[in-house]
Order: structure tokens, then C-alpha cells, then sequence
């Protein structure tokens, strides 16, 4: 896969190198994703693919390449990073709500803070994100006091709430009950509908066929594969990703 | 006994002394112990060694040689006050801040890595993310070891008597040489004033520790 002209990409990754200790984790990253995009990254475990979408807003620092968003390196750290990463919303396996604070305080946090939006302002935004992913009635309550799932979403409308340009979901839904996981895909798949860019890290090929652009299929820290899903599911080129679709497929 | 009662004035006003000496050096103490736990987590490499640095300096050192080193060699190096009490506050404070930065450092540790994560990635400062997310949810943890340090702080405060500062333990001395056959009532005189500035903080990390079990 050779760089292409990246005067559109939204997310941009260069010749990127990340290693722990004796591992390297990540081989030489190139991978450009466009404004609107869908690209759903999958792969056995071990592969790269989480620190793949935690080295997009930094999370992972890396060994060297570069990583752009919207044109703009990323900073290494401090108040311009912070900045950046207010446009890169991030939604984690674990959910990681945070404990002491409200759903509603959750989804506002960042406005008032970070964007410094008026309270009342931010309050009718995250109440309207909140309906929208379908937990408006838990305005009130702790994280605690809610479901894996709907936490998840809430967890997506707390990022949505910055307005990012760019959505990284790094296995949301792995740490779900099965029944669960529906609610939490179909808040996806409508954010993709509405033309979000996201990035999804995913074991669920049911979410890459119905919503994905593209499929960027990793082993071993390489992007081994980068196409459509349609191309990708009915005619993998590496042995690699036969072998590994073979395998969910037999399950 | 009569001369515990007849030393009453005295004992009070070495009683507000102690009080006042815990206080002062407990307040600036917690300050400075999360200033130098923050520093121990920032990303900036200089301050977490400062820190780490200044916390095992000033936690391994005995605190009458701290002591003495406020009252006697800050004094020759250009640092002057006029009490020793102030001497006192600042041997007390900085001997305190080490031990209540380890006490910080361990909650903000106990508080998922998970949680300042999410905060960064909505575009937190490293500031906001320990004043809005790990430090509020830090303290639960903090509270009662800390609590355990600000007895142990009223009971140093005593080396205080030491240096000619008029607290309880100062007056102690003080007392037991005027009153040379009454020495144990003297002393327990001391101890019951001591016990009545502990006891309660012990009771409120008792309370402490059951609301926190509850909130779980």
C-alpha cells in the first residue's frame, strides 16, 4: 500500500513504528482514512489494532512516523495535544464513565471544561445526545446504576458531546453481554449513517459488513489487508486473513 | 493532682499552642503533599524526580534532625524569623508533606487508569485531569491513611517542646521542674491534652472509613 496523496485524509498515519521492549508492535503504518469515512480494523489478538486506534489521539506514544489529523501533526504533549484531542472522540472497551460524576455530568464535563460552553447550553446538548442514543431517563443516575450497554452509549454521546471530527472505538463492544451488544452496534451503525469518519476497532464482522467502507485487516502489528467488505469477505488475498476468517467462520 | 489544677492556665494555653502548630503545619502540609504527588504523576520527567527526590529525603530523615536543621542552619543561611514557632511550622510542614504525598500518590494510583484516559481523550489538561476526575476520586481512598498522618503530626509537634516553643510538651518540662515531686500527674496531665486533640481524629477516621465502605 503506498501513500496516497493525503490532501483529503482526515486521519493520517506515516511510516509508523511503535515497539515494547522486544515486541514491535506496530510494523510501519501507513493508512489514510477521508472525512465521512467508515474504516473498521480487524485481526487476531496481539495484532496491533487497539494500539493502532490509541496511538491516534495519543493515548500510545510512538517510536517514530508521524500521525496527522486534519492536516495537523500531533503534538507531543501539553495544551496543543489536549486541543487536538477534543476533536478525536474516543470510546473505550471498558466504557470508563466516569465514577463520580453523573450521566449527564459525564456527557457535559468536557463542553464546560474543555470548550468552556455555558452549563445551561451544555446541558440541553448532552440531554439531546442522551435521547438520541436512547438513555435519556438516566439523565440523573450514576454509572454505576446502569447496564454495560447503556453506559457504552453513554460513553458515545459523551464524546460526540465535543463535536469531534473523528470517532475511535476501540472494541466497544467486547466487554458486552451478547444481548447487549445490538444496542450499542445500532448507535454505531446511525452515526455512520450520518456520515461521522470513525475508526472501529471490532470483533463484530456483522458491524463491517452493514456499516464499513473499508476493512483493514492486521496481523502481527502489519496492515496486511486494506479493502472494501464486500472484497474482503468473499475474496481475502493473504493466507493470513483466509486463515482468519476461516476460523470465525467455523465458530 | 493539685498541680495539674493549679497549671490549668498553663496546660491550655500550651494546649492551644499544640493546636494551633498542628493546624498551621497540617494545612500547608496537605497542600504541599499534593503539589509534590502531582508532580510524582506529571508527564514532566524533571518533576517526578524532584519529587521522588524530596519524599525520600525528607520521610527517611528523623524529624529532630529536621528539626534542627529549620531552627539552627536556615537561620545561617539567610533565613530569618522571629519565633521559633515558625521554625517548628516549617520542620513540621516538610517532614509532614513527604509522608501525605505517598498517602496522595497511592489513591491517585487506586483510581482506574481507565478513568484518566477517558479524561485526556476529551482534550483535558493534565491539571484538570487530576482536579476533575482522579483527585475527587482519589480522596475516598486517602482519607483515612491520612488521617493516620495528622495524629502522628500532632504527636511530632511535640519535639516543638524541645526547641523553646511553649506547647504542651514544652510546658510539660517546664511544669515538671517546678512541681519535682509531682511529675506523673504532670505528664499525664500532658498526655490526657494530647488525647483530646487524637482521640476525635481517630473517631472521625473511623466515620470516615464507614461512609466510605457504604459509597461502595
Amino acid at each position: 500500500m503506498t501513500t496516497q496523496a493525503s490532501g483529503d485524509a482526515l486521519v493520517s498515519l506515516n511510516g509508523v513504528n511503535k515497539h515494547y521492549g522486544q515486541l514491535h508492535v506496530l510494523k510501519d503504518i501507513n493508512l489514510q482514512v477521508k472525512k465521512g469515512e467508515v474504516v473498521v480494523v480487524i485481526g487476531p489478538s496481539g495484532s496491533g489494532k487497539s494500539t493502532l486506534c490509541r496511538a491516534i489521539n495519543r493515548l500510545e506514544t510512538i517510536d517514530d512516523g508521524d500521525i496527522a489529523i486534519d492536516g495537523k501533526k500531533l503534538p507531543e504533549e501539553g495544551k496543543d495535544l489536549a486541543h487536538l484531542r477534543a476533536d478525536v472522540g474516543m470510546v473505550f472497551q471498558s466504557f470508563n464513565l466516569f465514577a463520580h460524576k453523573t450521566i449527564l455530568e459525564n456527557v457535559t464535563l468536557g463542553p464546560i471544561k474543555v470548550k468552556k460552553v455555558a452549563k445551561g447550553t451544555a446541558d440541553k446538548e448532552a440531554m439531546a445526545l442522551l435521547e438520541r442514543v436512547g438513555v435519556g431517563h438516566q439523565a440523573p443516575k450514576l454509572p454505576a446504576q446502569l447496564s454495560g450497554g447503556q453506559q457504552q452509549r453513554v460513553a458515545i454521546a459523551r464524546a460526540l458531546a465535543m463535536k469531534p471530527k473523528v470517532m475511535l472505538f476501540d472494541e466497544p463492544t467486547s466487554a458486552l453481554d451478547p444481548e447487549m451488544i445490538n444496542e450499542v452496534l445500532d448507535v454505531m451503525i446511525q452515526l455512520a449513517k450520518e456520515g461521522m469518519t470513525m475508526i472501529v476497532v471490532t470483533h463484530e464482522m456483522g458491524f463491517a459488513r452493514k456499516a464499513a467502507d473499508r476493512v483493514v485487516f492486521m496481523a502481527d502489528g502489519q496492515i496486511v489487508e486494506d479493502a472494501t467488505p464486500e472484497e474482503f469477505f468473499t475474496n481475502p488475498k493473504s493466507t493470513r486473513a483466509k486463515d482468519f476468517l476461516s476460523k470465525l467462520l467455523t465458530h | 493532682m493539685d498541680a495539674v489544677i493549679a497549671s490549668l492556665p498553663e496546660y491550655w494555653d500550651g494546649f492551644l499552642r499544640t493546636l494551633y502548630l498542628s493546624v498551621i503545619s497540617g494545612i500547608i502540609a496537605l497542600i504541599v503533599g499534593t503539589l509534590l504527588a502531582a508532580m510524582r504523576v506529571s508527564p514532566v520527567a524533571a518533576l517526578r524526580g524532584f519529587s521522588m527526590f524530596y519524599v525520600e529525603v525528607a520521610r527517611n530523615t528523623p524529624l529532630t534532625i529536621i528539626f534542627f536543621f529549620a531552627a539552627i542552619v536556615l537561620p545561617r543561611l539567610g533565613v530569618k524569623f522571629e519565633q521559633f514557632e515558625v521554625a517548628a511550622i516549617i520542620a513540621l510542614s516538610s517532614y509532614t508533606a513527604a509522608f501525605i504525598a505517598e498517602a496522595v500518590r497511592s489513591g491517585v494510583n487506586s483510581v482506574p487508569v481507565g478513568q484518566a484516559e477517558a479524561a485526556r481523550s476529551i482534550g483535558m489538561t493534565f491539571t484538570q485531569v487530576l482536579g476533575f476526575i482522579v483527585l475527587p476520586q482519589a480522596v475516598r481512598t486517602v482519607i483515612p491513611p491520612l488521617i493516620n498522618i495528622l495524629i502522628a503530626l500532632v504527636k511530632n509537634s511535640s519535639v516543638a517542646g524541645a526547641f523553646f516553643v511553649l506547647e504542651l510538651f514544652g510546658y510539660g518540662r517546664q511544669l515538671s521542674n517546678d512541681y519535682g515531686n509531682q511529675v506523673l500527674w504532670i505528664l499525664l496531665g500532658v498526655a490526657f491534652f494530647y488525647l483530646l486533640i487524637t482521640v476525635p481524629l481517630g473517631l472521625l477516621a473511623h466515620f470516615v472509613e464507614r461512609k466510605v465502605a457504604i459509597a461502595r
